[in-house]
């Protein structure tokens, strides 16, 4: 079966269950408190596995996602009250103007996530070192202060009255465009360039690799993602707060990558998720959550640095399984497959 | 004019305070290559520390000279509330808060950083996160999360040097404690041997290490040093503004760092230098534009300066050895 029919078919067979779980959720057959939940963690899937392409793969240490993720959660709010819903209407106000509307959202607010994510980075990851960490938390600082303050996204009171979009399909297919992404990110040319910054900045510039370049163009793309997790909590529950987007948020999302592991999908998939649901078990002991994740992480750190996965690539076997079922036992032709797709790739670049 | 002099003087009184922290980023960074992130977080626990030992000096004070604690509580060592007295107190409980801080530091180097300095300088910045959690939400747990208001330790008062422009009594005595430090740290670091191996260490850690200097032991007095200056630290920016949170040391953490790199990081003249021009650049953006915008001024200068002199004003730029 030719690469991209096969790839075509796994989309499809994924649309569908995406789905069908859909409607299950949307007949309520499930108690509304887990549905609640699971969409959560399809949002920090998205939120962790777009950090985990800076931090993880590219080896830059970003701590302000939350930054980004409030730029992108309200640019697209914003532009949702005031533009998505007349558009909406516009459109006829069936299912397919709110679709419509709901992907140009979506769209917008990536979009000014990536451009601040630009702006950010430019001055930050022109040099070596740690200065990235401390610019991107400064920023998401400074994005707090300015959230307070502008009067047209609600200030201090926070922003309500967005129109509540509560898609296990939506955000389930967002998660997944992430992990997909980055998958290919990683499995490319490109991926190859972040990489070898990752593992050494001054080598890889000397075998020419436009370190600079690689390094923004990977923080717009993650901070674009992460712009996406923002327009899905923004719609999620109506409101807004730039209370939710402090440092805290960004060191929540740190820590599930670090869990699951820098420099693994599956790790910070997992780590989405465990972490979203630990803290719904650990009601109530709120007040010492932040105390003992803070005593995990550094016990984590002494005792295996690398995360709990650490770079291992399940996300690959899981490939190299779903191929030899696809195409049996004989992997000569896969392997030619993939060598082609890979020179196809360098070639692209 | 006068607006701008009391600006002034309250932009030099902050950025006093800054320095004072700056020069414990600068000096951990200078020997580790480390961002100490929870160093903020060690200037929070200096103020705490003051906050009790006033209080409890000021009872068993009170106790010892055999008067009723209530109603003298919070009013220092000696109690009275009169200028002379209670500015030993002060002092008592700076310098008691600085050694509790240093044991701190040396704590925090001992059990989480020396473990991790052996892997990736990735994985000690991330513990210095989780030490920096630890210190805040522990705080939060132990101190409790609501503010708490320091005792007055001397009685302030205001003495006007011009018209419309005055000077506190508690940013004096601010200004002079932290000139003191930063002097006193001056000789520490250039005329003991002490010094001369905290140079060399940060100078270059493995030719030190084959000189016979103990790196283990200067990296730890380093990190003594560093935390007792933010304790100090702490208990004057309680003496100027009294009200303090576990979270208090999150912004001015940061900002001491932008202070740090923006003087050259691993200078210690630079630290000061830029603790001084982030005071009396917020303090002036506080006066003339909105004080609401005053925490995003410090980021603003920082991402100037990594665009224009990365290397920081005082700094050297340091070739890359391969």
């Amino acid at each position: 079966m030719p690469r991209y029919l096969r790839n075509f078919i796994i989309a499809l067979i994924v649309l569908a269950v995406l789905f069908g779980l859909d409607l299950v959720f949307q007949a309520g057959l499930i108690n509304p408190y887990y549905t609640r939940i699971l969409m959560l963690c399809g949002i920090s899937i998205t939120l962790a596995v777009s950090l985990n392409l800076i931090n993880g793969f590219t080896g830059q240490f970003s701590i302000g996602h939350a930054g980004f993720m409030a730029v992108g959660a309200y640019s697209s709010a914003y532009f949702s009250v005031n533009y998505g819903m007349n558009l909406a209407t516009s459109l006829g106000g069936g299912k397919l103007g709110w679709v419509v509307a709901l992907v140009i959202t979506t769209l917008v607010g990536a979009a000014v996530a990536g451009v601040a994510g630009l702006a950010v980075g430019i001055p930050s990851l022109r040099l070596k070192g740690d200065y990235l960490a401390i610019v991107t938390l400064g920023f998401g600082q400074i994005i707090v202060v300015f959230l307070n303050n502008i009067e047209a996204v609600g200030g201090a009171r926070g922003y309500s009255g967005i129109p509540i979009v509560k898609s296990f399909f939506w955000i389930f297919l967002i998660a997944i465009l992430t992990i997909v992404i980055v998958y290919n990110i990683v499995n490319s040319g490109f991926g190859r360039a972040l990489i070898s910054i990752r593992e050494d900045e001054l080598a890889a510039e000397a075998m020419g690799v436009n370190t600079t370049r690689y390094k923004v163009m990977a923080f717009v793309i993650s901070s674009a993602m992460a712009g996406a997790g923002g327009v899905l909590l923004a719609h999620f529950d109506g409101y807004l707060n730039p209370k939710s987007f402090e440092f805290i948020k960004s060191f929540e999302i740190l820590i599930m990558i670090i869990l699951g592991g820098l420099g693994s999908i599956v790790g910070s998939v997992l780590g989405a998720i465990v972490l979203t649901i630990l803290p719904e078990g650990l009601r109530g002991f709120a007040e010492y959550r932040m105390v003992i994740y803070s005593l995990l992480l550094i016990i984590l750190m002494i005792t295996r640095p690398q995360g709990l996965l650490g770079s291992s690539d399940a996300f690959k076997g899981l490939r190299k399984r779903l191929r030899r079922a696809t195409e049996g036992p004989s992997g000569t032709a896969s392997s030619a497959t993939q060598s082609e797709s890979s020179l196809g790739s360098e070639k692209s670049r | 004019m006068s607006t701008f002099l009391q600006q002034l003087i309250n932009g030099i009184s902050l950025g006093a305070i800054y320095s004072l922290i700056a020069l414990g980023y600068t000096m951990v960074y200078g020997v580790l290559k480390l961002i100490n992130f929870a160093h903020g977080d060690v200037y929070m626990v200096g103020a705490f520390m003051g906050f009790y030992l006033a209080n409890g000096l000021g009872a068993r004070g009170a106790q010892a000279l055999g008067l009723s604690p209530d109603g003298i509580v919070g009013r220092g060592l000696l109690g009275g509330g009169t200028l002379q007295p209670s500015l030993i107190t002060a002092l008592v409980v700076m310098l008691l808060a600085m050694a509790i801080c240093a044991v701190i530091g040396v704590v925090i180097e001992r059990f989480a950083y020396r473990p991790v300095r052996k892997y990736s300088r990735l994985t000690a910045l991330i513990t210095a996160i989780g030490v920096s959690l630890l210190l805040e939400n522990g705080g939060q747990v132990v101190f409790g999360a609501e503010p708490k208001f320091f005792p007055e330790l001397f009685r302030k008062r205001n003495i006007d040097i011009v018209s419309g422009a005055s000077i506190n009594s508690a940013d004096i005595i601010v200004l002079i404690i932290s000139l003191a430090l930063m002097v006193g740290l001056q000789l520490v670091v250039y005329r003991t041997k002490t010094g001369r191996a905290m140079r060399a260490v940060s100078f270059n850690l493995q030719s030190a290490k084959l000189m016979g200097i103990n790196t283990d032991r200067i990296i730890a007095f380093t990190f003594a040093l560093g935390s007792a200056l933010a304790a100090a630290a702490g208990v004057l920016v309680a003496i100027r503004i009294p009200r303090i949170d576990p979270l208090m040391g999150i912004i001015v953490g940061l900002k001491a760092f932008v202070a740090a790199v923006l003087g050259g990081i691993g200078n210690i003249p630079g630290a000061m230098l830029g603790g001084l021009l982030i005071g009396i650049t917020e303090t002036m953006v506080v006066g003339y534009l909105s004080p609401t915008y005053k925490d995003a001024v410090a980021f603003a200068i920082l991402i100037l300066i990594l665009l224009f002199r990365p290397s920081g004003l005082l700094g050297t730029v340091a070739q890359e050895k391969v």
